[in-house]
């Protein structure tokens, strides 16, 4: 239908059949990538339900319900009374609103369409719906980075470059750990809108365009108000910018497009109230006014470049040079001093100084995810792209245009930072395969074409027979290694496809707040404590109770039991968080003082010894210890929780601090009644604990309200104070000294009861 | 074009070294080269119309700027949004309109290919439309 035969066997397709052909094959791959990185992005919504999952999502899924439920001005000016008590939380005005107000239009739009869809099932949903973009997104910059240069790649195989890092970028594992279904959270659309505003930046540099540069500041400003990585792309523009004028590349497109979205972009990102000042205030943003600033005197520079001798231009610029660094680093110095700039932040000391957090910030090195990234995880989260990734740079070398240099600044700083923090993996996958689509289109191009074959084998019968057969010889060995080399890449990525699946699967699609397990079967078991435990609190507590847990649970306790909490993942008061440290951490009678004093009536805490579950509060408890050590030296000191020998021991050889703590009895009181007269076993952290001794774990001060099904969740109440005025804790023991005399005198009698019996 | 002979200015009155000979025929030899550069501009600007306007609005704005700055440091920032607002608009005016003008005097095409004068006069309104538009935002 589309081809017609010629005489002598060619064969011949019209120019527009051809457009129609390739025009619907294009669609179609999209179609199948975009299906292909929404689907792989469903394991968790299939196997376990459409639920948010982990624990910032909660905080941005309760965000989005009020913002859904008030209006846009009630949302910035919310003023959260329900964390941080008795503070309180100025939440409108220290979050990053991007993600709660897309996810409101676009319930707000299906419901305009006559599609009323909960608001939670577009919060699950958004991050797979985002993804497909970002695989649009990464195949638009990778034919920008590609177009402009036939030594990357050749002008037939950017195409499937293209569309190679498009499907990469879908089912990554490093972008799908972050953006599963139900996953929540600022990341799941910044990524997008990172790779829109990266696009759009090397269009705007290619063709000088202010209009271009604005859509850039548009998109930045957007990406500004989703997450505070927002901070990569002010760095990273003027970076690229600066090496560009270190190359002597300046040209005036990079004036335009660099000075339009610098000015654009900052006041629209000071439209956000969490940013504010900060553009102007904090020396993070810094690079990028220096750069603005100094594209100013190249501009000048330039103009007498052009009217001036060469030997006089030189001079005048090297004096003109020297003065305005030293100009330049005075101004940086005096502002910083006089307090007008802020100084560094901690977040970005650990960025160079990996072991910075450790010791001057606990609670940023506290968290899993600012941990520096073990090796296995570069594999593990990329696959054979990070191989494939210092082959793409290298291409990248080859002709360097000003979006080469772009992607080559890009990959060094986002592996250094990759390496730095395990969570940063994420800025990383989309340069890796930038990269790894330009070196397989590279090596496609050179070995994946037998057009030579073909058309050689029909001029055979041409040539002379003496060269024939050397010919036919070499051509075996070429089509052999050819052939080996394609089917070997081929390999790779059906293997690609399939790890990447896996991964998915196994290792990114558990929502965390549902466990799951095997049973001895083989058939799954799904553990639902969490849940259990918050919905017995929304429905057995009064509404305004207050919950002490350690900061983990804020938000879950926030969005599904509905209640007050103290501290949350917000982390903003360092001094709260050591507060309900200490509690956790000193013994009953201090503990009760602090939490009287904090308005306490519920403790949470996660028990896991009792299934395994190794996320508990007992392995964490050590990061409670050292952030209330940091405030109260004195008070608490972390080697009293270790041995002698250094071991950190919740059975019978623990230290008296450990065996005191609050944590410590909340987490094993009546531990020992599950197992009768064996000894009670912890099976996190394989200690034993002799029967006799876990029925001693007592508890005065507050008393044990609910325990979930596997003791993962374990609630307490405080109890009211005494009423006769006395202390809680010497009632406890006189009732136990009581009880002591009893029970001797009942199991004297309880033999006799037994042979009645 | 005023800003840049106002700091070149800064940078012939600068050395502070002790005049010596060398000095001294450095210091000449930068006045007479920025000398000449100002008359290359003198001439330009005489043969166009279009730079001659463009030149003056971008004068306007420094001063503007700079003004708006004085009165900052003499009577303070208080409300800050305002002074920002308006300093950043006199700056984020000049250089969109330097952008146009770079992409206007482009007339052959060598540097900015695809985009012609009439384009680049739609970017700059649509970008100073942008520009205007947040800081009214901004200013509250």
């Amino acid at each position: 239908m589309f081809v017609s035969y010629q005489d002598n066997g060619q064969v011949v397709i019209s120019a527009g059949k051809l457009r129609a052909i390739k025009l619907i094959l294009t669609i179609g791959i999209f179609v199948s990538i975009s299906f292909a990185a929404v689907s792989s992005r469903l394991f968790s919504v299939i196997r376990f339900e459409s639920i948010i999952h982990e624990f910032d999502p909660w905080f941005n899924f309760r965000a989005t319900k009020y913002l859904v439920n008030n209006s846009y001005y009630d949302f910035l000016n919310w003023f959260d009374d329900k964390t941080w008590y008795p503070l309180g939380r100025v939440t409108g005005g220290t979050l990053y609103p991007g993600l709660m107000v897309t996810s409101s239009v676009i319930h707000g739009m299906l419901k305009a369409c006559g599609l009323p869809i909960d608001i939670r099932n577009i919060c699950v949903l958004l991050a797979p719906a985002f993804s497909s973009l970002t695989a649009l997104a990464m195949f638009l910059l990778t034919m920008e980075v590609t177009n402009s240069s036939e030594a990357i790649v050749s002008r037939k195989t950017k195409l499937s470059s293209a569309f190679l890092s498009a499907i990469f970028m879908g089912i990554t594992p490093g972008y799908i750990s972050r953006s599963v279904a139900g996953s929540y959270d600022n990341e799941a659309i910044a990524i997008t809108i990172l790779m829109v505003t990266f696009y759009l930046w090397v269009k705007s540099v290619k063709l000088g365009s202010v209009f271009y540069s604005a859509l850039t500041s548009v998109f930045y400003f957007y990406m500004v108000s989703a997450w505070g990585g927002y901070v990569f792309i002010t760095n990273l523009i003027p970076l690229h910018v600066f090496v560009l004028l270190l190359m002597g590349r300046f040209d005036y497109k990079i004036y335009t497009s660099y000075t339009t979205w610098y000015i654009l972009g900052t006041l629209m990102s000071m439209q956000i109230p969490f940013v504010g000042f900060l553009p102007i205030r904090s020396n993070d943003h810094m690079s990028s006014l220096g750069v603005f600033g100094l594209l100013q005197l190249v501009l000048l520079a330039n103009y007498f470049k052009y009217t001036l001798s060469p030997e006089k231009y030189s001079r005048l610029m090297i004096l003109f040079g020297v003065l305005v660094t030293a100009l330049g680093v005075a101004a940086l110095f005096t502002a910083t001093k006089l307090g007008l700039i802020a100084p560094w932040t901690g977040r970005f000391y650990s960025l160079w100084d990996t072991s910075y957090a450790k010791i001057h910030i606990p609670i940023i090195a506290s968290v899993s995810e600012h941990q520096p990234t073990p090796w296995s995880a570069f594999f593990f989260d990329l696959n054979f792209l990070i191989w494939l990734f210092p082959v793409g740079v290298w291409f990248c070398f080859q002709e360097l245009t000003n979006e080469a240099i772009f992607i080559i600044i890009y990959s060094v700083l986002a592996s250094y930072f990759a390496g730095v923090m395990v969570r940063l993996m994420l800025t990383l996958a989309p340069v890796v395969c930038v990269c790894g689509a330009i070196t397989v289109g590279k090596l496609f191009d050179n070995y994946l074409t037998f057009k030579e074959f073909l058309s050689e084998q029909a001029d055979e019968s041409e040539k002379p027979s003496e060269s024939k057969a050397k010919s036919t010889k070499t051509n075996w060995v070429n089509f052999i290694s050819k052939a080996l080399v394609s089917v070997s890449f081929i390999f790779y990525l059906f293997f690609y496809v399939y790890h990447c699946t896996w991964v998915t699967s196994n290792a990114y699609s558990s929502p965390s707040v549902v466990l799951a397990s095997r049973n001895p079967d083989g058939s799954q078991l799904l553990i639902d404590d969490y849940r259990e435990a918050y919905y017995w609190l929304r429905m057995n507590t009064a509404e305004d109770a207050k919950v002490m847990s350690w900061w983990d649970y804020g938000y879950q306790i926030g969005g599904m039991a509905d209640r007050t909490t103290f501290v949350d993942n917000n982390t903003w008061n360092n001094t709260h968080i050591a507060t309900v440290g200490k509690a956790m951490s000193v013994d009953e009678r201090k503990a009760e003082v602090i939490m009287r004093r904090l308005g306490v009536d519920y403790i949470l805490v996660i028990f896991g010894g009792l299934i395994g579950y190794s996320g508990d509060d007992i392995n964490k408890f050590l990061w409670m210890v050292r952030i209330s050590e940091g405030i109260w030296p004195e008070e608490v000191n972390e080697r009293t929780y270790f041995t002698d020998r250094g071991e950190y021991r919740v059975d019978d050889g623990a230290t008296d601090a450990m065996k005191n703590s609050l944590m410590y009895k909340l987490s094993f009181y009546r531990f020992g009644d599950v197992f009768g007269t064996n000894d009670a076993m912890d099976r996190v952290r394989n200690q034993r604990l002799s029967s006799s001794y876990a029925r001693s774990i007592h508890l005065d001060t507050v008393e044990e309200v609910f325990t979930s099904e596997n003791w993962i969740v374990r609630l307490y109440k405080l109890k009211p104070e005494d009423n006769l005025g006395r202390d809680l804790i010497t009632v406890g023991e006189n009732e136990r000294k009581a009880a002591g005399k009893k029970s001797k005198r009942l199991s004297s009698k309880k033999p006799n009861l037994d042979v009645r019996v | 074009m005023a800003k840049k002979d106002k700091k070149v200015a800064v940078v012939a009155a600068a050395p502070p070294l002790a005049p010596t000979k060398a000095t001294k025929s450095l210091l000449a030899e930068f006045s007479q080269s920025i000398s000449t550069s100002y008359k290359m501009y003198q001439k330009d600007l005489s043969e166009n119309q279009k730079l001659r306007l463009i030149d003056a609005f971008l004068a306007f704005l420094v001063a503007l700027g700079v003004l708006q700055f004085i009165f900052c440091v003499l009577v303070g920032n208080f409300p800050f949004n305002a002074f920002l607002g308006g300093f950043c608009s006199t700056v984020g005016q000049f250089v969109l309109t330097v952008s146009l003008r770079l992409q206007t005097l482009d007339v052959k095409g060598e540097i900015f290919g695809s985009i012609t004068p009439e384009r680049a006069l739609g970017d700059y309104i649509l970008a100073s439309l942008m520009l205007h538009f947040v800081l009214f935002h901004f200013i509250n």
